[in-house]
């Protein structure tokens, strides 16, 4: 018997891969605007931001669920349009999965654009630089360290996620069911081998994510992750 | 890059600008090509918002900004150009260099694309310039405060801009760092053909410096003119206190006399005789003032004939030996008279706290202002 499952596992990094590749400039857009703006409510959009960090997973998936099911107003749309229920799919977990790690991504590069001097982007300008080559030359390669930060958390916290993707999704073989769930999973059938391995495998990963986060931060400079 | 209007070396600067908020603006102002303005003014009085509104940084509520014939600004026709289209070149108070960026490519950034010469060879050209050949490739972390000064100056001459903007350029740095970046300052402006805007807070800068000194105050441009002239004949007393002259007094006027051609002016129970100023009537109050260095100590050890000139006693109330030179404070009625003398003077006619001395004002030096 393979105690790896390998199935759970390249779907976990497909979700980790699609969700970063849509938060990631999603995120940019949103933390930047954060980070330079002030408005009327920025407070509660900071707050609605971090709502996932602190919200149970189950609080997070009932809300979720109710959204995607068929009678909800994104899963009602969806089967509208594509004839397929939202939940218990892959793109079911996707949509919470691009939820539960907005505060992953948005926040270390909110810090990050935080940390730009105005008066950089002011001489920029002042150098002839359009905004767009302001963004690009300047602004991007100074946030780089909080963007890549972004990224890799927001990757190893969908290998990780468990409750939201097992409310959302169930534990659907190749479809919804991804590494952490297939853990529990191989508990549940007593299966201590693959369970140990796998969970092995996501605590070197988490491991390896956070030590090149700190080396990053370090490398830029005394600035902080987080 | 985006394209840019068309270089305008050589042509002058006109400004004039009124708002309310975010803080007091009714300034107006003139730089030719070539000159060094100065904008001098203690701190809060809207310098730095007005060269960020030449710069483009800031949009003012009303008026108009001219580079030449060209609009930069213009609030009745609702024009406002971008910092990018002005070209205007503006160092910094903070410098604000590129920090991931070597020095030749914090410049680089900034040269034209369509510049004859590659931006990094302007690059090194414009840092041989500032004298800072050798340090290309450090980053702005790895020089000193007058070094990246240098860098942001190049930066600023990269574009070949329009007018060059100086925000305190010599704020952050220590004294002797300072005084060189100044002497260099005055140096390389020889070589500049674009008006040169500089603000500053510092009264000395300003004088060195200058072409034309330009008094900020509440963000109103009080008055403009050649140093000289502004610390010597202030338009009011409050532009003589923000040149720092200390002796400023209020007197009445008591006659004019075309024969001779002097006015009198009563203070302090005194005549004293200054410039004819026949456009003031007789019998109206107004502020003089005169600079320390034309009051004249009467010398016991070499008395002169200069003594029967305004003759003026009174008590030393303060004496501070500064070097070379003495500071001394005279207390005449209630008011108090500044002097300064040079130190072996003060020593050989043994003055000192409390001593009585009588002093020459000097006709010519006495400027009288209109109050208000």
């Amino acid at each position: 018997m393979n105690h790896f499952d390998t199935t759970a596992l390249l779907l976990s990094l497909h979700l980790g891969l699609l969700t970063s590749l849509v938060l990631i400039p999603f995120g940019i857009v949103v933390a930047r605007w954060l980070a330079w703006h002030s408005f009327r409510g920025r407070n509660m959009v900071q707050a609605l931001i971090a709502m996932p960090l602190i919200l149970p997973p189950t609080v997070l998936g009932y809300y979720l669920l109710n959204m995607l099911s068929s009678n909800g107003p994104m899963g009602g749309l969806w089967e509208s349009l594509l004839d397929e229920p939202l939940a218990f799919s892959f793109e079911g977990i996707l949509v919470a999965s691009l939820l539960f790690n907005i505060p992953f991504a948005v926040q270390p590069m909110q810090r990050a654009f935080e940390s730009i001097p105005m008066v950089i982007r002011e001489a920029a300008w002042c150098s002839g630089l359009t905004h767009w080559q302001t963004f690009l030359r300047i602004e991007l390669p100074l946030a780089w360290p909080g963007i890549l930060t972004a990224l890799v958390l927001t990757f190893a916290h969908t290998l990780g996620e468990f409750g939201v993707v097992l409310m959302v999704g169930g534990n659907i073989e190749g479809e919804t069911r991804t590494i952490s769930i297939s853990i529990y999973d191989r508990v549940q059938a007593l299966d201590d081998a693959g369970a140990g391995l796998m969970s092995l495998f996501l605590l070197g990963i988490a491991f390896i994510s956070i030590t090149i986060i700190y080396a990053l931060h370090d490398r830029h400079g005394r600035t902080r992750p987080w | 890059m985006i394209a840019m209007a068309e270089p305008v070396p050589g042509k002058s600067i006109q400004l004039r600008v009124t708002q309310s908020a975010p803080i007091r603006l009714v300034a107006e102002l003139e730089c030719g090509p070539g000159q060094l303005l100065v904008i001098v003014g203690p701190s809060g009085s809207g310098k730095t918002t007005l060269l960020r509104s030449i710069a483009g940084l800031h949009r003012p509520t009303l008026g108009m900004i001219k580079c030449g014939d060209h609009f930069w600004m213009d609030s009745g026709r609702g024009i406002c150009l971008p910092p990018q289209i002005r070209r205007v070149g503006m160092v910094f108070q903070e410098y604000g260099l590129f920090p991931h960026l070597s020095a030749a490519e914090n410049i680089a950034l900034a040269v034209e694309p369509e510049s004859d010469t590659a931006p990094l060879e302007r690059a090194r050209t414009l840092l041989e310039m500032v004298n800072m050949q050798g340090l290309e490739a450090r980053r702005p972390g790895q020089l000193s405060g007058g070094q990246q000064q240098r860098v942001a100056l190049a930066r600023a001459l990269a574009r070949e801009p329009s007018v060059l903007l100086l925000d305190e350029p010599f704020a952050a740095v220590d004294q002797q760092t300072r005084r060189k970046l100044m002497r260099e300052l005055a140096r390389l402006r020889r070589q500049l053909h674009m008006p040169v805007i500089m603000v500053t807070h510092d009264l000395d800068e300003a004088r060195t410096l200058a072409d034309t000194l330009c008094v900020l105050h509440r963000g109103e441009t009080l008055q403009t003119g050649t140093p000289d002239d502004v610390m010597s004949r202030p338009r009011s007393a409050a532009v003589a206190r923000l040149v720092g002259l200390d002796n400023i007094f209020t007197g009445e006027i008591l006659a004019h006399d075309t024969e001779r051609n002097i006015s009198v002016l009563q203070w302090n129970g005194q005549q004293l005789e200054c410039p004819l100023h026949q456009d003031i009537a007789v019998g109206t109050r107004v502020d003089w003032v005169i600079p320390a260095e034309r009051v004249v100590l009467h010398r016991r050890d070499r008395p002169s004939r200069g003594e029967n000139e305004n003759p003026v006693s009174g008590e030393i109330e303060d004496y501070l030996a500064l070097g070379a030179n003495t500071a001394l404070t005279l207390r005449v009625a209630a008011e108090n008279l500044y002097l300064s003398v040079p130190t072996h003077v003060a020593r050989r006619n043994n003055l000192a706290r409390g001593g009585k001395v009588t002093v020459s004002l000097l006709a010519e030096a006495m400027h009288l202002m209109p109050t208000g």
